[in-house]
């Protein structure tokens, strides 16, 4: 039989649904006439060169059990809660002093720190490992020093979270709608097989508010403010007192300060 | 060529139903993880990755191996190597072919998987391990097709794939490196930066994979009439044996940097692998299992009497392969997350889902690998065209 | 050739099985359903006029969406000047508070299905139904 024969079909079958394949995904232009309105940015949103937080763990002592900051964000940014640990999706919690701070625990810490837990989250890395190793900039750090999250990008390869030392990313592992106890309609949910983690409540930024955690501490243990602003308040406390950071030996350039 | 394949005789398509049978398993069980997300695997806030990315890691190697073999075919003209160098890189295609398989089945969102080639990121390792082993396929693909289509011409093959069997063999080094450096870059993770990794992984690629194709060798020959002779194997096995040592020596030269030092943050995962750690020690059996066997295959091979007696080097191979599995498929991945960054303890370990999923990919590689070798067999008249009938089992005569 | 017989039966049956949206449709009423959305709502326009949005919604989310969240723009301004946020759920559902009869009835009919976003962007500001 002349002309082609099974193997030249099957071959020009395959390049062909490849070539089709690879121009669908190549092809797609981003549509021009939507973006062609004006943007403009909001009333009064908060803005700033490098944000950064101080946290005050003399006063949060003070507040003994307290959780509010916690549940606070929890709530804003419908965080779900789940029974067992394996599933368990956290943004800011307390850890103990010697698992928040290795390199400064010792046998003989004074009794109040090493009895407390220390506010722990994203610390907004300068240097951000997370943002090194992610495949599809899913995740990246904004101008303003927010390591920003991009839940429609994600494809859930969880590299970011290898690549996090302080473990402040969550990984959806199911579905978590049935899990969240009362919904906000202030911020979407995520759908399961993506990262998540604190954003510095980039959206209440955007609107004027400061983020959830620092309004909701009553002892003022929480501060949010401008690095680069020499008369901001986290500025005004780092001056004044004696700052730690969660292992700064990485030269990860953590953004939140601790005040011990 | 592939007509080859599709006949067989009575063990022949008894194997392929199995294999089949394994697979759909497999997919079963993938269904019920697309359903329910990933929470059906054993993994959990503090242990991220597990069963799927070790044996990725572990498949990686083994199809890097087959610049075992070509390289010394190709570039020194070591004629012995002559009928092996297809069969590596046939392995090199379905193992690669399972690796791919084992990060999609891992990802959280594998449908947005395109969003790796839509949003290129050069800083990621992942971008780069995703273009080396998609490049390593094509390769081999290409380079596979035409080198069979022109044996069963009688022909040599045509000299422009000389230069990409040539580019294969840097390739091959390339994607394990490209796999190591996925890990030793991260800093968070003090059992996994270490410049060692990628040679120790080079080391244990390239023990395992010569060790699986000895085996197979020792296989098919027993099934069909191939016969590469002794030469071949036996340098395969020297091979082995010079891998084997220098990734027993990688693993000293890490046991004593840690243990000297006795830096808490390093000392903990290897007190985790083979003392346990927080009283967790699940691990702990295992890790010495491997040590074991790997010491007990060098054994096998250094001595030159044990290692020219096939048998023994049957064993020695098996050992090799099962040793350094369960080093890079079961220890490596989950210690560099335990302890957490934290320093909690989590354990790890696959559910039945994980398992069966697995078993199931490994069940697509072993069907690749079977279709191949049928395939390459029959063209090369070791293996008779057998057709069963009605009226009983025709041996057709073998057409080269 | 061999098997003529053979090859055109297969022929024809690959035909028509691959006909049968074509066909079975035609033959059932499915073909005379046409989706009917209902707009149920106080506002008097949309974000864009209705021509652009019937035929290019999706493209006005997709890039809401990225400018949203890749670049921290959250405000529209519409053909008339009128300020929006950017919100699937507190401005386009809003209004079209009817997901049902409004956008489940073409993407029902379309076996567009449901689009991804429900997974996560709450359908009405009152929380999760």
């Amino acid at each position: 039989m002349s002309g082609i024969d099974r193997r030249k079909f099957l071959t020009i079958a395959g390049l062909s649904a490849a070539a089709a394949i690879g121009r669908k995904t190549l092809g797609q232009t981003p549509s021009s006439s939507a973006s062609d309105w004006a943007r403009l940015p909001e009333e009064n949103p908060l803005t700033a060169h490098r944000w950064a937080m101080v946290v005050d763990l003399k006063k949060c002592r003070e507040e003994g059990d307290c959780t509010k900051c916690i549940e606070a964000c929890h709530l804003a940014h419908n965080v779900p809660r789940f029974d067992n640990p394996k599933d368990e999706i956290k943004w800011i919690w307390k850890e103990e002093y010697e698992s928040a701070f290795p390199m400064q625990e010792h046998h003989f810490v004074q009794k109040d720190l090493n009895r407390q837990h220390v506010l722990v989250f994203c610390n907004h890395c300068d240097n951000p490992p997370c943002v090194r190793v992610c495949p599809t900039k899913s995740t990246w750090r904004r101008d303003d020093g927010i390591v920003m999250m991009d839940m429609h990008r994600c494809i859930g390869c969880r590299y970011c979270v290898a690549a996090c030392p302080y473990g402040s990313r969550s990984f959806n592992w199911r579905d978590p709608r049935p899990f969240i106890e009362k919904a906000t309609a202030d911020f979407p949910t995520r759908s399961r097989g993506v990262v998540e983690k604190c954003n510095f409540c980039a959206e209440r930024l955007s609107r004027g508010q400061l983020p959830a955690c620092v309004e909701a501490c009553e002892a003022g243990a929480l501060t949010f403010g401008d690095l680069e602003d020499p008369d901001s308040p986290v500025r005004e406390l780092l001056s004044r007192n004696f700052t730690i950071r969660r292992k700064p030996n990485l030269g990860t350039q953590p953004e939140v300060y601790y005040i011990v | 060529m592939i007509e080859k394949a599709l006949v067989g005789d009575k063990k022949y398509w008894g194997w392929i139903a199995f294999l089949l049978l394994v697979i759909f398993v497999g997919f079963l069980f993938y269904l019920r993880q697309l359903n329910q997300g990933l929470t059906v695997t054993g993994l959990s806030r503090d242990v991220t990755w597990g069963f799927y990315i070790a044996q990725f890691t572990f498949l990686v190697g083994v199809a890097a191996s087959a610049v075992m073999v070509v390289l010394p075919y190709y570039l020194h003209n070591y004629k012995a190597f002559g009928k092996l160098t297809i069969l590596g890189e046939f392995i090199a295609v379905s193992s690669v072919i399972m690796c791919m398989l084992f990060v999609f089945v891992d990802m959280g969102q594998p449908f947005r998987g395109l969003n790796i080639i839509l949003h290129p990121t050069p800083n990621s390792l992942m971008f780069w391990d995703l273009f080396v082993l998609s490049g390593y396929l094509i390769l081999n693909v290409l380079i596979s097709r035409v080198t069979l289509d022109s044996e069963r011409k009688g022909i040599a093959p045509p000299k422009w794939i000389k230069p990409f069997i040539i580019i294969s063999i840097p390739w091959a080094i390339s994607i394990h490196t490209v796999t190591a450096f996925l890990y030793s870059g991260l800093a968070a993770r003090s059992f996994w930066m270490t410049a060692v990794l990628a040679p120790r992984f080079l080391a244990s690629a390239f023990s395992s994979g010569p060790a699986l194709l000895i085996l197979l060798v020792f296989v098919i020959r027993k099934l069909t009439r191939f016969d590469p002779g002794r030469e071949p194997v036996q340098k395969l096995a020297l091979i082995v044996t010079y891998a084997m040592c220098l990734n027993l020596f990688l693993i000293l030269m890490e046991f004593f940097t840690v243990l000297y030092s006795s830096v808490p943050e390093h000392v903990h995962h290897f007190q985790y692998l083979f003392l346990g750690l927080d009283g967790k020690t699940t691990l702990v059996p295992w890790m010495w299992t491997s040590m074991a066997l790997a010491i007990a295959s060098i054994i096998l091979l250094v001595n030159p009497k044990t290692r020219r007696h096939e048998t023994f080097l049957g064993v020695a191979c098996v050992t090799v392969f099962v040793s350094i599995w369960i080093d890079k498929g079961l220890g490596m991945v989950v210690t560099g997350f335990v302890p957490s960054p934290l320093g909690a303890v989590t354990e790890y370990w696959p559910t039945l889902t994980e398992v069966f999923i697995s078993l199931g990919i490994y069940g697509i590689g072993a069907l690749l690998v079977t279709i191949f070798y049928k395939m390459t067999l029959s063209i090369r008249g070791d293996i008779p065209q057998v057709r069963e009938t009605l009226t009983g089992t025709e041996v057709q005569p073998t057409a080269k | 050739m061999h098997d003529t017989g053979k090859i055109l039966l297969g022929v024809i049956i690959f035909l028509v099985l691959v006909t049968v949206p074509v066909w079975y449709n035609a033959a059932s009423d499915r073909a005379d359903v046409v989706p009917d959305p209902k707009i149920i709502t106080t506002a008097d326009q949309c974000v864009m006029p209705t021509d652009y949005m019937r035929e290019a919604h999706m493209d006005l989310l997709d890039d809401w969406r990225d400018k949203v969240v890749r670049e921290g723009i959250r405000v529209h301004t519409s053909h008339d000047g009128k300020k929006y946020n950017m919100s699937l759920t507190n401005t386009c559902m809003d209004c079209h508070s009817n997901k049902a009869d409004f956008c489940d009835e073409c993407h029902d009919y379309s076996a567009v299905g449901q689009p991804y976003c429900w997974d996560c962007h709450l359908e009405t500001k009152e929380g999760i139904q």
